[in-house]
């Protein structure tokens, strides 16, 4: 399984990726400009994360891989995806960004850079409090993270806004089986609105809710979501 | 040293500050009214005019989204200023080069006020502040990137004069550069850069443009003009004299100190009512990792802070604020002066809130006549 980070960044803490791994082998990178990854100039869209990736599955000699990845992770799984699905064996989408479905002055996407932090925590996490950041308790490290997984963010969501206008007519061309799954009380972008539009450009795909989780079910929901996976994988062997 | 009247042509006549979470960005316009807003701009206007009248230069700059500063375009009032003065020099300080689409459209907008003014522009080159981001949707990562391949398209549009040339570079493109007019002063206009940090003021430097601190006060102005001149050294280039270097501060000269307080209090209100929330402070990418690390911790330099709860004594003892009476500006521009090692502009924001017309002109005309004659004689 290749698992791609959101905007939250790679926490190797994270209950979640325990859990994936009682599954299986589990590739987890952190991308560019996230975390402890360096910067890299020549890297600055989605579409570079997108080919990053093919090429190292390419690279590893990676077959029939599950491709799973979150918000801004999902949008680059799908990206992806529609290059070539010759290594990837089925797409888990969650809570995924990457399209816009709206007309121009529909606001899909709240606009995370022009909304207070504390705003965007409550539309984004079913149980905001859980989630809230205390400063003061953090290393300088964790702050350093904090700021890095937010630069990077804006560098490849900036504009257009966690989206690219083509994705949506190229979708068709994912032919593996995938999973969408959305938070119940997604209240950064709702499963009925947005993931339903998503869903429907996939053939075949189908979308699933996460009970009492918002954008973000692996952090909320972690055992649920991991379990989604399992049952998608056994499914898919089926 | 040379004394520049500015004025960021605020609309003042906001509501409760209670009203609204931000001044910049997102305040709704339906609180501006045209009739008074166009009464303020000439009034803005004839001012400039009056400040070239008792022998000051002029800066215009531009901001968006804000009721701080009703110049959306910096080039627009340059027009009018070219044409309605005769003798000032123009300085646009600046056009934010990393945010403007079309580097090629500023390199005309400039060469036309440089020939409308017959060679009077002083052109600035900005990064723009941190609330533009969002008010323009521009990007806030690798901006300096990409405010450098601007400045370099810019200048070689002006100095290219033999037909077309191609650009094809990483944030700009244009294959048939060649532009009508060209600019007025050869090779170009003269060039200014603001900076605020060392690394900034470093690149600058080995260009030799002028560089221009904010409201740095003592140290961080040093550190800038310390690492201007000392990336020069290093490049083996000529020591720069002392127009290389701008400072702008709130300047308000009275007959008294007691007077000259009371107006730098109500120049205060462009610091006062400059209520942003973080989003658009600190849009992410703007600043350094550090920076944005001390924030989050709440350990920023004090001078930060300055700019959160400022207080008259606090903004004067940091060189923010120079006011009294003019022998009181004059030593208190005089320490900054000998500070930092010697600068050659000195940009008065002499204007702000509710600063009216008459007390305005009696700031700057206690100033031309008390303060700048001993300003002008200065040297290091």
């Amino acid at each position: 399984m290749l698992w791609l980070h959101g905007e939250e960044g790679l926490d190797p803490q994270a209950p979640f990726l325990d859990l994936l791994a009682g599954t299986g082998r589990v590739v987890a990178p952190s991308h560019p400009g996230f975390g402890h990854s360096p910067e890299s100039s020549t890297v600055d869209t989605v579409d570079d994360l997108a080919y990053l990736y093919l090429d190292l599955l390419a690279e590893q000699d990676r077959r029939d891989v599950i491709v799973i990845g979150a918000s801004l992770g999902g949008w680059i799984a799908a990206e992806m995806a529609v290059r070539s699905t010759e290594r990837i064996g089925g797409l888990v989408l969650v809570g995924a960004l990457g399209i816009k479905v709206g007309d121009r002055e529909a606001r899909d996407i709240p606009d995370i850079f022009a909304l207070h932090p504390d705003e965007v925590t409550r539309l984004q996490y079913r149980d905001p409090a859980r989630f809230a950041v205390d400063y003061t308790k953090k290393s300088d490290d964790e702050l350093a993270i904090i700021a890095r997984n937010r630069e990077a963010t804006a560098l490849y969501a900036w504009e257009p806004y966690f989206h690219n206008p083509k994705l949506p007519q190229r979708l068709h061309r994912v032919t593996v089986p995938t999973l969408f799954l959305w938070g119940a009380d997604d209240r950064f972008v709702g499963a009925e609105y947005y993931g339903a539009a998503y869903r429907a450009a996939i053939p075949g795909s189908r979308l699933e809710l996460v009970e009492r989780a918002g954008h973000f079910p692996h952090l909320e929901q972690p055992e649920a979501v991991v379990e989604r996976i399992r049952g998608f994988v056994q499914d898919r062997g089926a | 040293m040379r004394g520049w009247f500015f004025s960021e042509n605020a609309y003042h006549l906001l509501p409760d500050a209670r009203e609204y979470d931000s001044i910049r960005v997102k305040l709704p316009n339906r609180y501006y009214d045209p009739k008074i807003g166009a009464d303020l701009y000439h009034r803005f206007i004839d001012e400039w005019m009056i400040a070239e009248d008792m022998g000051l230069e002029i800066m215009v700059n531009e901001h968006h989204q804000t009721a701080t500063n009703l110049n959306p375009s910096g080039p627009v009032v340059m027009g009018v200023l070219a044409r309605e003065t005769r003798k000032a020099r123009l300085l646009i300080l600046g056009n934010p080069i990393a945010n403007r689409r079309e580097p090629v459209r500023v390199a005309e907008e400039m060469a036309m006020v440089d020939v409308y003014s017959r060679g009077r522009l002083e052109c600035g080159f900005v990064r723009g502040v941190p609330y533009e981001m969002s008010a323009g949707n521009h990007r806030p990562t690798r901006m300096m990137e990409r405010f450098w391949e601007a400045h370099d398209l810019i200048v070689k549009a002006w100095t290219s004069h033999d037909g077309p040339f191609n650009w094809e570079g990483k944030y700009f493109h244009h294959r048939q550069v060649n532009i009508w007019p060209r600019p007025y002063q050869e090779p170009h206009p003269p060039i200014w850069i603001t900076a605020l940090s060392p690394s900034s003021a470093r690149e600058v430097g080995a260009r030799g443009y002028i560089v221009a601190c904010f409201l740095t006060g003592f140290e961080g102005t040093k550190a800038v003009y310390d690492a201007y001149r000392g990336r020069r050294s290093e490049l083996g280039l000529s020591s720069p004299g002392l127009d290389r270097f701008a400072y702008a501060a709130l300047v308000y000269t009275g007959e008294t100190d007691e007077e000259g307080y009371a107006g730098a209090r109500k120049l205060m209100w462009y610091l006062e009512s400059n209520k942003v929330p973080p989003q658009f402070t600190s849009p992410p990418g703007y600043h350094p990792v550090t920076t944005m690390v001390n924030s989050m911790k709440g350990t920023n330099p004090g001078i930060f802070k300055m700019f959160q709860n400022p207080t008259l004594a606090g903004l004067m003892e940091n060189g923010l604020v120079f006011a009294g009476n003019p022998d009181s500006v004059y030593r208190q521009i005089k320490k900054m002066y000998d500070h930092v090692g010697g600068f050659g502009h000195l940009l008065m924001m002499a204007q702000a809130g509710f600063l009216d017309h008459d007390e305005t002109v009696k700031g700057m005309e206690m100033f031309t006549r008390e303060v700048y004659p001993r300003l002008k004689e200065l040297t290091v």
